[in-house]
């Protein structure tokens, strides 16, 4: 590596930015991911860097796949994910943590405590103490970037994978970072020739028995190192209250408890023994603050301490300084500011609620809006188009985990259920897990409608490519794999491809598709997410206030750019149809249901 | 310098530029030499439904969200949404509000109704007295681009911020694709003029 003199400027960046920055300091050579709020920008921004090969993995197990055979080739390596894509790389992960690494490899699994874009709050650092690897847990962006290059010598030094654990208020705030400009030129190496290691790598049985006594011994190691580790520091101030705290919460802590003793944690696994009870001691009152589980407060415990936790804290949802200071008050705790019982003045008017909404132009609209209108039963997927289960469409019956659309709607349908059932699936999701869904559908004599949904990206998350796409993350052109290829090499003999903006057509496909028995049937929905480079504009359309009599068809299709007219309809009474202009993409849908002909294109 | 934390809180519609507006404000404290720290939300909440993102400036700055009934400045670039967060303003604080509704699901498809103008700063003013009503978007839309409302907004709280306007300046050039810088100038100034600063 080649340094010129650098010279510290402070920029804000976003956790997620900052873990990036930290991997690229660190050397990492190759970083895969699979999108997933709150971790989705952190391969964007690692892929800017030279000498970085950054890209999206078709889903999160082959994300660590891949880094762990680079990790085993010698490459420092970064694997990114959300909360619940762990579970889906879980398999590998386990028994990774007996191979241990090559060079170093850090897993980033960016939690989502508040569930903003998840199915679930799961708290993670269980995998830490379920797979015995360390885990990480940084508190602001400089942190996230501090902590990312330390990973990686953990990694190394220790042998281990190790778990960055950033929460949505870490990856998604902004703080001031310390970067160093101008940054290091990096010189590309070659690799040297791979280390042959099979007792090592291959977890064969016998081999895998033998690297059990290594775990328990690193585990043991660690715990030893986490007394002393650096990011394990106590804080002593006023000694009648000591309080441990970790993440997000221990920024919520230090304003509540300003004054008090601290010990906050960057390491959340293995907890260091010596340390907590030496900072107990010390203080009259002990008192953690974490959110989710009471991970740091049940370790606590075992060591025989006395401790406020979760009794005051809540264990669901996120913190805030709010929470805090309540959970503080009720615990007696002689705080500054305990939070009075004064409530605020209360608005008195009824506030409508703004919950998310397709877009307008969204190709997932006519889908729903005809599900609705033929009374199906619905099994969806992890994606925009859950807003399917949102009114107008309420149009959904079961949603779980990525892929599981095919799977419950087959179950439901072997088990004698009498309904018809269509799984709705999005193309980044088909791809993610649905292939194994729907292979299993077709192999099982399976009688499932799937409709996948092809909007050209992965919507939900900011628009990434995907293998549908041809384009890699680091904008190289690949090849698109062909959707309604792969279901016709399957032996769909009942396929479909129809035009997400034809709502005759799709729900004539709908009809045909419902009515096959005894076998399965696909139906591919092609339309372009509005975000995407290949969306078109149309000109936009008006609804005419002579003709349209108020009858709120139109409505039903859910589009954010139809309002309501102050006008009423001389007959029905109820409002007409009004087209916002600025947020109209002239996609026709609701147009094509007016029954009166009242909306026409410009 | 005025170390104490100041909160700001922004919230509006997914769309309307919400986060590059308050990424804007916590840059320039950075800039005019603050510790600053700024939070928002991601994904599925985005589409279409409320957005909101939290700025702190301080000597210090702890957590990246302000606690509720503490906001210093609420800035809400559409009505109800100004409604929706009164209550984290605290009391006196101010609230710059744009003049636009957008309706929400709720009320174009359900028996929700969306309140008057008058109701909705009848409910803000019961909170604090400083509540100002800017025509962000009108005066958008006279300088020929109506995404450039939120520019208008950060003019107004530029005003009431003791911050030198270069640093706004400097910012949002750094902030904006070069094609439309000046007229994000021109925006932040008329902005500026709207409750009178320089």
């Amino acid at each position: 590596m080649k340094s010129t003199k650098p010279s510290a400027v402070r920029r804000l960046l976003s956790g997620n930015e900052a873990i990036a920055l930290g991997a690229w300091e660190a050397g990492v050579r190759y970083a895969a991911a699979y999108p997933g709020t709150p971790s989705t920008e952190i391969l964007p921004a690692l892929a800017q860097y030279a000498g970085v090969r950054a890209e999206w993995a078709a889903n999160e197990k082959v994300a660590l796949d891949a880094a762990v055979g680079a990790s085993f080739a010698g490459a420092r390596a970064l694997a990114v994910m959300k909360h619940v894509g762990v579970n889906v790389a879980s398999d590998s992960l386990m028994t990774l943590s007996y191979t241990g690494v090559g060079a170093g490899l850090v897993l980033v699994s960016a939690d989502d405590p508040g569930a903003f874009s998840s199915q679930n709050e799961q708290d993670n650092r269980h995998y830490a103490r379920f797979g015995k690897f360390p885990c990480l847990e940084p508190a602001d962006s400089q942190e996230a970037k501090d902590f990312t290059r330390f990973a990686f010598e953990l990694s190394e030094q220790f042998d281990t994978p190790v778990m960055l654990r950033p929460t949505t208020r870490i990856s998604h705030s902004k703080g001031a970072v310390e970067v160093r400009m101008p940054a290091e030129v990096r010189e590309s190496s070659p690799l040297p020739p791979f280390e042959r290691k099979p007792r090592k790598y291959v977890m064969i049985p016998a081999y895998a028995r033998l690297r059990h006594p290594e775990v328990e011994a690193r585990l043991r190691a660690l715990g030893e190192y986490a007394e002393n580790c650096s990011l394990n520091r106590p804080a002593w101030g006023d000694r009648r209250i000591g309080v441990i705290s970790n993440g997000v919460a221990y920024q919520y802590a230090r304003e509540v408890f300003t004054g008090f003793s601290f010990l906050k944690l960057g390491m959340t696994y293995p907890l260091p023994a010596g340390l907590i009870r030496d900072f107990a001691s010390q203080v009259e009152t002990l008192v953690v603050v974490e959110e989710l589980d009471p991970f740091i407060e049940e370790y606590v415990r075992t060591l025989g301490l006395e401790v406020i936790g979760k009794g005051f804290f809540p264990a669901t949802g996120e913190l805030s300084l709010a929470l805090v200071r309540q959970g503080a008050t009720q615990a007696g705790l002689p705080i500054q500011h305990p939070t009075s019982n004064l409530q605020p003045p209360t608005s008195s008017i009824a506030i409508p609620p703004r919950p998310p909404a397709l877009c307008p132009g969204c190709p997932h609209r006519s889908v729903y809006f005809n599900l609705r209108k033929l009374k199906l039963l619905v099994a969806g997927d992890i994606g925009c188009y859950a807003i399917g289960v949102l009114p107008p469409f309420d149009e959904m019956d079961m949603l779980i985990s990525m892929g599981a659309s095919i799977g419950m709607a087959h179950g439901a349908r072997q088990a004698g259920c009498p309904e018809k059932i269509v799984a709705t699936i999005g193309d980044s999701t088909f791809f993610h897990a649905g292939l194994p869904e729907l292979a299993n559908t077709i192999y099982n004599r399976g009688v499932v409608c799937t409709m996948i949904l092809d909007n050209g990206t992965t919507a939900m998350t900011g628009g990434q490519d995907n293998p549908a796409t041809g384009v890699t993350l680091q904008g190289e052109t690949t090849q698109a794999i062909d959707i309604e290829s792969i279901v016709r090499a399957m032996g769909v003999e009942h396929l479909w491809v129809v035009d997400a903006l034809d709502v005759k057509g799709i729900e004539q496909a709908l009809k045909e598709a419902i009515a096959v028995e005894g076998q399965p049937t696909v139906i591919v929905v092609n339309g372009a997410c509005v975000f995407t480079p290949h969306f078109r504009r149309r000109p936009v359309v008006v609804a005419d206030p002579q003709v349209c009599n108020g009858c709120g068809f139109c409505f039903r299709v859910g589009c954010p750019a139809i309002l309501k007219s102050d006008e009423v309809g001389a007959k029905t009474k109820r409002p007409k149809a009004l087209i916002d202009p600025l947020l109209c993409t002239g996609c026709t849908v609701c147009l094509q249901v007016c029954p009166r002909k009242a909306i026409y294109q410009r | 310098m005025n170390k104490k934390t100041t909160n700001f809180l922004f919230v509006g519609v997914g769309g309307q530029g919400v986060l590059t507006a308050s990424d804007i404000v916590a840059e320039v404290g950075l800039e005019a030499g603050y510790d600053a720290k700024k939070s928002e939300v991601h994904g599925f909440s985005q589409r279409g439904g409320g957005v909101e993102s939290h700025v702190r400036w301080g000597e210090e700055v702890a957590a990246p969200l302000a606690e509720k009934g503490t906001v210093d400045y609420l800035i809400a670039t559409e009505l109800l949404e100004a409604a929706r967060w009164i209550e984290w303003a605290r009391p006196g604080g101010a609230v710059l509000i744009n003049h636009q509704r957008i309706l929400p699901m709720s009320v174009t498809v359900g028996d929700a109704v969306y309140p008057s103008d008058e109701d909705i700063l009848a409910a803000v003013r019961a909170r604090t007295d400083d509540v100002l009503v800017v025509e962000g978007l009108a005066t958008a839309e006279r300088l020929g681009n109506p995404r450039l409302a939120n520019t208008v907004l950060l003019g107004v709280l530029s005003t009431r911020l003791d911050v030198p306007v270069d640093a706004w300046l400097t910012v949002i050039e750094r902030r904006v694709p070069p094609r439309h810088v000046e007229k994000n100038h021109q925006a932040f100034q008329e902005g500026r003029r709207i409750t009178g600063g320089d």
